[in-house]
């Protein structure tokens, strides 16, 4: 039979002030962690939901980006007419070769960064469903005009619709900000293909991105593509190459959360060792006369372990919660692929959440253990001299 | 046959290199019924006795039979289960837990019961009643005076209805008053309930209200 919960709830607040710097100690480490990890969820979902799985994007045979690739307007072409493109309402193919180059923008606050300014067709907002213009309207063929990512207006300056951003050795007019649900497009300049192309690298496309008339048959037309003797090319589905892009960093991000807070929990767990102890040795009379009274060794772990696990989960709800409004805010990156600027949103999941407070328990136990295993182990007759 | 049959008992501690004989084989036997004290000065293993009858040590050699149930020869685990059925230990300072009410004190030994909630209820109002602390049951340690503090002691003792009550200096830390009030009530127990109580004092007073007086000399029990 267990030791009361009464006992461990009223013994914690006998000595609020030690199980409170406990129990905030655990919940600087839980906020930590949530927060690195909120931090590379924002950035992996970004970048996840830039991809659509029903586009493929063609690169250059053995480039793994955007940055590193070249593909020739014949390329551009013979894709285009390819039968697996699905095509549009009035009969032209759902296809964007794309111009993708990286400038860089003065931040308002001084310094720079690199962005992505993209080159689209005017197929890009139907091949990408999800890019609407928010504000202004979309760019004009044939004119130095510019669309801004939502995610961007805000942090350059001349960004604003009306103004004029100068790069290339051109002023561009920006005519409009888009959204893209969330997805790393909203970190990119977009303008006309064609008005790029001889305002960067001259006449060459970074990518081809195109819209798959049977989503399912990837395989196949990959096989044409890459065999095809007048295209040295890879594709690849949209989704996966832009998920791939997050892999690196999302999983140093992951180390970094698990490696820096393993380290602060190893000083969480110390304190809560401490903290435990002394309750231990404060209470050793306590814990004989439950001996006596025929209360077993495992009830008396039991019941300290209970103690130590409900000081951990306090910490961890109020770790949780001073995570919890970080969740939303917008901070931004290099994406390592693109050498790029991406701003994406904080994610502070549920699962997250559910994670820190394991995290949490797994402190009380660790911490509560050996001073559980302490009480049990008294010798009855000498802790009750004690008295 | 003695209710405690306590045969050849010897007890020794291991300081360093130097092994100290506290009891030393040891024979005592306790009726059922009896109201026993055991005397001694300090250091004279009453104590080491007491706690070896209530199963709260381990003998080195000897046998303690208790109903006949070899006591000396159990594992932990054993013994933590035959004290909630069998002893009824009642400490010099009390040792409540502070951060439950008398109440809650008085039930903790029939949590280890089968009982019900309301059967525990029950058996804790009653305990209360017979110490004359029916009053009290929702104050806390703190509340309470020392005589009353041992009267929740003692109800905690008898709340499970033990074969063996221990006592161990009941009245060390009370006045002449709450002294007196309590080694009354231990007196009631033993007539009027008919419980088996062995009492260590220092108190010749105290010692004068049992049946029996056993001395401890150096480990050996005199008359």
């Amino acid at each position: 039979m267990a030791v009361p919960i009464l006992y461990n709830v009223r013994s914690l607040r006998q000595r609020p002030v030690s199980t409170l710097a406990t129990a905030l100690g655990m919940a600087l480490v839980v906020a930590v962690f949530i927060a690195v990890m909120a931090l590379a969820s924002g950035f992996s979902a970004a970048l996840a939901r830039t991809g659509s799985r029903d586009n493929a994007i063609v690169l250059r045979q053995g480039a793994d980006s955007e940055l590193a690739s070249g593909l020739d307007r014949d390329a551009a072409q013979i894709i285009s007419a390819m039968p697996f493109v699905a095509r549009g309402a009035d009969g032209r193919p759902l296809v964007s070769p794309e111009v993708y180059v990286i400038i860089n923008l003065d931040r308002p606050g001084g310094g720079t960064a690199n962005v992505v300014a993209r080159g689209v067709s005017a197929q890009a907002f139907e091949v990408r469903k999800g890019v609407r213009v928010v504000e202004g309207r979309t760019f004009r063929s044939g004119a130095p005009e510019i669309l801004i990512g939502r995610s961007i207006a805000s942090r350059f300056g001349s960004t604003a619709v009306g103004d004029k951003l100068r790069f290339a050795n051109r002023d561009w007019t920006v005519v409009g900000h888009f959204e893209a649900g969330g997805s790393s497009f909203e970190s990119e300049i977009w303008g006309e293909n064609e008005q790029f192309m001889p305002a960067f690298r001259g006449e060459v496309f970074q990518s081809v991105t195109f819209r798959m008339q049977d989503p399912a048959a990837l395989k196949g037309l990959e096989q044409t593509l890459e065999k095809d003797p007048r295209l040295r090319v890879d594709v690849e589905r949209e989704y996966d190459f832009y998920a791939n892009q997050s892999t690196l960093l999302t999983q140093i991000l992951e180390f970094f959360a698990v490696f820096v807070t393993s380290i602060m929990a190893v000083g969480a767990v110390a304190g809560a060792v401490n903290t435990m102890y002394a309750a231990v040795a404060n209470r050793a009379p306590e814990i004989a006369v439950l001996r006596t009274l025929g209360f077993r060794p495992a009830a008396i772990v039991g019941s300290f372990l209970l103690e130590s696990v409900a000081i951990a989960l306090a910490g961890g709800i109020i770790g949780c919660l001073l995570a919890l409004p970080i969740n939303g805010i917008t901070t931004s990156t290099t994406n390592w692929s693109s050498f790029s600027e991406v701003a994406f949103p904080f994610r502070v999941t549920p699962d997250l959440l559910a994670a820190g407070l394991a995290f949490a328990l797994l402190m009380g136990l660790v911490g509560g253990f050996f001073p559980a295993l302490r009480a049990a182990r008294m010798p009855i007759v000498q802790a009750l001299r004690q008295a | 046959m003695a209710l405690v049959e306590v045969r050849g008992l010897t007890k020794t501690y291991q300081r360093d290199a130097q092994v100290i004989p506290v009891l030393e084989n040891l024979d005592l036997d306790i009726e059922k019924g009896e109201f026993m004290a055991l005397m001694g000065p300090s250091g004279s293993g009453k104590s080491t006795l007491l706690n070896l009858l209530a199963g709260l040590d381990h003998p080195t050699s000897g046998s303690i039979r208790v109903e006949g149930q070899e006591v000396s020869g159990m594992s932990s685990r054993q013994l933590a289960t035959w004290r909630s059925r069998h002893v009824g230990f009642i400490f010099q300072r009390y040792n409540l837990l502070p951060v439950l009410t008398a109440f809650q004190n008085v039930e903790l030994p029939l949590l280890l019961t089968s009982l019900s909630k309301k059967e525990r209820r029950d058996h804790v109002h009653t305990s209360l009643n017979v110490v004359g602390l029916a009053d009290r049951v929702d104050h806390y340690p703190r509340q309470l005076s020392g005589g009353q503090e041992q009267r929740v002691g003692i109800a905690r003792a008898i709340v499970s209805d033990p074969t063996l009550i221990l006592a161990d200096e009941p009245t060390g830390d009370l006045d002449a008053v709450a002294g007196d009030e309590i080694l009354t009530l231990l007196e009631r127990l033993n007539s009027e309930f008919g419980k088996t109580i062995v009492m260590v004092t220092h108190d010749p007073r105290a010692a004068d209200r049992s049946h029996r007086i056993m001395h401890l000399e150096k480990g050996v029990l005199t008359r």
